[in-house]
């Protein structure tokens, strides 16, 4: 298997004998963007704890709380929708503003059920 | 928000209390980074024109020797960065100021232990270890120190942090908001080192980047790591490549533009290794790959030992090496990293190191240029065909995350070859595994800065108009947390410390007020085992609390060692208790010609013993160094290892008014008995009444005059107008009491 490493890397050096500075900095470049790609992929369609905590910051909401928010969330399998969304829905569901809709996720979970259902 | 304060007086402390005041209501006073301003044809400073320096400060210390040079402080053209925490943020506030004055505008503040897996932000100011807590609070009191200081230098300080962890996107939300300058991202740091899991950590680097780059946030990568944790640091060269690619190629897919870009980068060796034929090829290779981003040259710290003089002579030449390529950031060192957390006068050091080679070395690329047609050339080629190679092979085992299960980094071979020492991590493992969802075809993130899939409504301006604005649009929306737990708290500390900073007791320090840490530095004539129990016992009975030896060098295995003990002093100086020599106020210049001029002041001077030294004296008496000849005195030079007697002798046969002697460094108080010997014998002569008595040498201080009989004695540092103006004092004095005596 090592052997079998170093002689693909003999011949990939052959390959680039060739090759002026210039073309093996072009190549350098190519295959790093194509090692990115997928991965910006899997950060433009996903989302984590973190970022969503730091969507409430942005809206506003202070750090302990943003915390606990989206613990919340996430027990109720809605980190897919978005922090920001689920506050958003719940202030216009209850007429309050984001920060009172904060407050209410954590002193009741349950504002949590069906925030979704019901909209549909 | 910096409108009513006052500016700092260089003659007063940091008022740290005041600069935690009234911090829910600070505003960043900018965002983004600031690079040195360099004008295009140099810079003429004194008596020198330099080719590579940048505008100079407003207030700054030089270097020691820049006395002899007009006292100028050339600031090199590349930003110059130290690293400064000790754990308590408040005390660090002052260290900024000194590094700022030395030369510093890029403050790089480490986190404290652990902070990188705390799934959060933290808040407050608890003390760290090995670091500060980095918190709004911190961060606030930090930026406001770092507005007065900057103010106070004449040149932008970068705040600087991490963007790295668990935490990753919040931190940079809110280095955006507080307007820190530079911060380190590099989700392969994450991955690697902290082991935090690989899906995670890029998913959350992304939105990172994102919110960095609105922030207008400079970063630099962590690629150098690889040097400073491999086995065999020399020899990581071609993945090193390979690691600042993928991180510049990552920052690039998620919005950031190059010039926010900044590659961390170490030259790999160091002495007694041929550095030069390492890092030299490395410091090419790298900076033709990425001529479109900017280099933060780091200096080496894996082979560092607790020997500071090695540290710095290795870091010399990690300096030449970034001034043969180049460096837009020449980060610096504290030399004493590998035997504690470093200490206040050690940043200063580094800074130095910076200084001092960058002066040196100034315009070195007009008068060498590097030979790239031999080995040069070839060793750069190898190390870029390996990177390739690199690349190639991890797109070939099914890409990143499957290279680094497979352990490709961090191994400490020459690429291709393994020692299978790598760092090997599972997808599904580590810190935060699966902890990361897909994102729901309604996603939805009202805010700015946010990175990727966002189903905002149709026909907003900004994705915040949804919210009314969001905190990085309108600084006022931030809610500011000041303590979580009082009791760990700056405010707390600074209590303890009130004596130190703003009472009259005084302690030696080395990082926090009132530590008390004292080092010393002794040659003891034993083996290394009886060298190292007798410094400690020395020390112990110095009165020194907790010694510790933290360097020892062998001189021979048999004749003695070098060591360096540090400990704890427990006592304080009353401050009011000390006794300040009086300042000399010295008569205007004018007033000092007219009165030589009057007199027709002339001296005989020369040096006394047996020493051949003359330097001291000429400077003292040439116009050309600003000597006495300067106000219109005249001299005799009697020149060096002149007898007391042929001294005395000359100022009668001349009619001199004064008798200058020079005595230099001796031993057994030779100095002392020549000075006592020549009031002596004018005494024996009966000219004593007529003639002025003055010595001077690096062993004398103005407080021997009393003791020798002499009119006035000088000590180093000392100018001709100096003793122009004892003379001219003690003629002064001599007839007025001459006039009270007639009456």
């Amino acid at each position: 298997m090592m052997d079998d490493r170093i002689a693909r890397f003999e011949a990939r050096r052959e390959r680039f004998k060739d090759m002026p500075d210039e073309a093996l900095k072009a190549h350098f470049w190519d295959l790093c963007g194509q090692i990115v790609a997928p991965i910006v992929d899997l950060a433009r369609t996903h989302t984590s704890p973190s970022i969503e905590r730091s969507v409430l910051l942005r809206m506003g909401i202070d750090s302990l709380t943003a915390h606990g928010v989206v613990d919340r969330i996430q027990q109720a399998g809605f980190l897919g929708k978005g922090a920001g969304h689920v506050l958003l829905r719940l202030a216009e569901k209850q007429g309050s503003d984001v920060r009172a809709a904060a407050v209410a996720i954590l002193e009741d979970k349950d504002v949590l059920t069906g925030l979704f259902e019901e909209a549909k | 928000m910096m409108k009513d304060h006052q500016p700092l007086d260089p003659q007063q402390k940091l008022d740290i209390e005041a600069i935690l005041e009234d911090l829910e209501n600070y505003h960043p006073i900018r965002k983004g980074w600031t690079w040195r301003k360099v004008l295009d044809d140099g810079i003429q400073m004194g008596p020198f024109h330099f080719h590579n320096m940048s505008e100079p400060l407003k207030n700054s210390i030089g270097l020691p020797a820049s006395k002899y040079f007009d006292h100028i402080d050339p600031q090199p053209e590349c930003v110059v960065t130290t690293e400064i925490a000790s754990g308590r943020f408040e005390d660090d506030l002052r260290r900024m100021r000194m590094a700022a004055w030395h030369g510093a505008d890029h403050l790089m503040v480490i986190r404290t232990t652990g902070q990188s897996h705390i799934d959060g932000l933290m808040e407050g100011t608890p003390e760290g270890v090995g670091g500060v807590p980095i918190t709004r609070k911190q961060l606030r009191a930090s930026r406001k120190a770092c507005d007065l200081i900057e103010e106070e230098v004449g040149r932008p300080i970068n705040f600087h942090s991490y963007v790295s962890g668990v935490a990753g996107p919040e931190v940079a939300v809110l280095f955006a908001e507080e307007g820190v300058n530079g911060a380190h991202q590099d989700p392969q740091y994450n991955v690697l080192y902290r082991n935090i899991n690989m899906y995670r950590s890029f998913v959350d680097a992304a939105e990172a980047k994102f919110v960095m780059t609105a922030g207008e946030i400079f970063q630099i990568d962590g690629a150098h790591n690889a040097n400073a944790t491999a086995k065999a640091g020399w020899l990581v060269m071609p993945e090193l490549l390979v690691q600042h690619g993928i991180n510049c190629a990552y920052s690039i897919a998620s919005g950031m533009p190059k010039e926010l870009i900044g590659l961390s980068t170490v030259p790999p060796n160091a002495p007694p290794a041929p550095k030069l034929w390492y890092d030299l090829p490395y410091a090419v290779a790298l900076r033709d790959i990425f001529s479109d981003y900017k280099m933060r040259a780091q200096q080496n710290t894996r082979y560092i030992e607790s020997d500071i003089e090695e540290a710095i002579r290795t870091h010399t030449i990690d300096t030449l090496i970034s001034m043969l390529t180049s460096a837009d950031i020449q980060s610096t060192i504290t030399p004493d990293e590998g035997r504690n957390v470093p200490w206040h006068y050690n940043n200063i050091r580094g800074l130095q190191t910076v200084k001092q080679t960058w002066s040196a070395l100034d315009g070195i690329k007009e008068l060498l240029s590097l030979k790239m047609d031999g080995p040069l050339g070839e060793m750069a080629r190898d190390i870029k065909e390996r990177a390739v190679a690199f690349l190639e092979e991890i797109l070939e085992v099914g890409g990143y995350f499957s290279a680094v299960e497979q352990g490709f980094f961090v191994d400490s071979a020459l690429y291709p070859e393994r020692s299978g020492d790598g760092i090997a991590r599972d997808g599904q493992g580590g810190v935060a595994a699966n902890s990361i969802v897909p994102r729901d075809p309604d996603y939805l993130a009202p805010v700015c800065a946010h990175f990727g899939d966002n189903h905002l409504p149709e026909g907003l301006d900004n994705p915040c108009d949804l919210i009314d604005g969001c905190t990085l649009c309108h600084h006022e929306k931030i809610i500011y947390i000041d303590e979580l737990d009082p009791e760990d708290s700056a405010d707390r500390r600074l209590e303890q410390t009130y004596p130190y900073r703003k009472g009259n007791l005084i302690r030696p320090e080395a990082e926090w007020a009132g530590d008390g840490t004292v080092l010393l530095q002794l040659m003891v004539p034993e083996s290394e085992e009886y060298a190292r129990e007798a410094g400690l016992e020395i020390a112990r009975r110095m009165g020194l609390e907790d010694p510790q030896v933290i360097n020892l060098m062998v001189l021979h295995p048999a004749e003695g060692c070098f060591l360096e003990v540090k400990g704890k002093v427990t006592f304080d100086i009353d401050r009011d208790a000390l006794k300040i020599p009086p300042k000399v106020e010295l008569l205007p210049e004018e007033e000092l010609r007219e009165a030589v001029k009057k007199i027709g002041l002339k001296v005989v001077a020369g040096t006394v013993g047996e020493d051949e030294h003359s330097v001291g004296m000429r400077e003292i008496l040439d116009i050309k160094h600003g000597g006495i000849e300067k106000y219109g005195v005249k001299y005799h030079y009697l020149g060096t290892s002149v007898p007391i007697s042929k001294l005395i002798d000359a100022a009668i046969e001349t009619g001199a008014h004064a008798i200058l002697i020079s005595t230099i460094i001796s031993h057994n108080d030779i100095h002392r008995l020549q000075m006592k010997k020549l009031a002596e014998l004018s005494q024996e002569k009966g000219i004593r009444d007529q003639v002025i008595l003055i010595a001077g040498g690096t062993q004398v201080t103005p407080d021997m005059a009393a003791e020798t009989g002499l009119d006035a004695t000088f000590g180093r540092g000392t100018k001709g107008i100096d003793v122009v103006d004892a003379m001219v004092k003690t003629l002064a004095k001599r007839s007025s009491s001459k006039q009270r005596g007639v009456l």
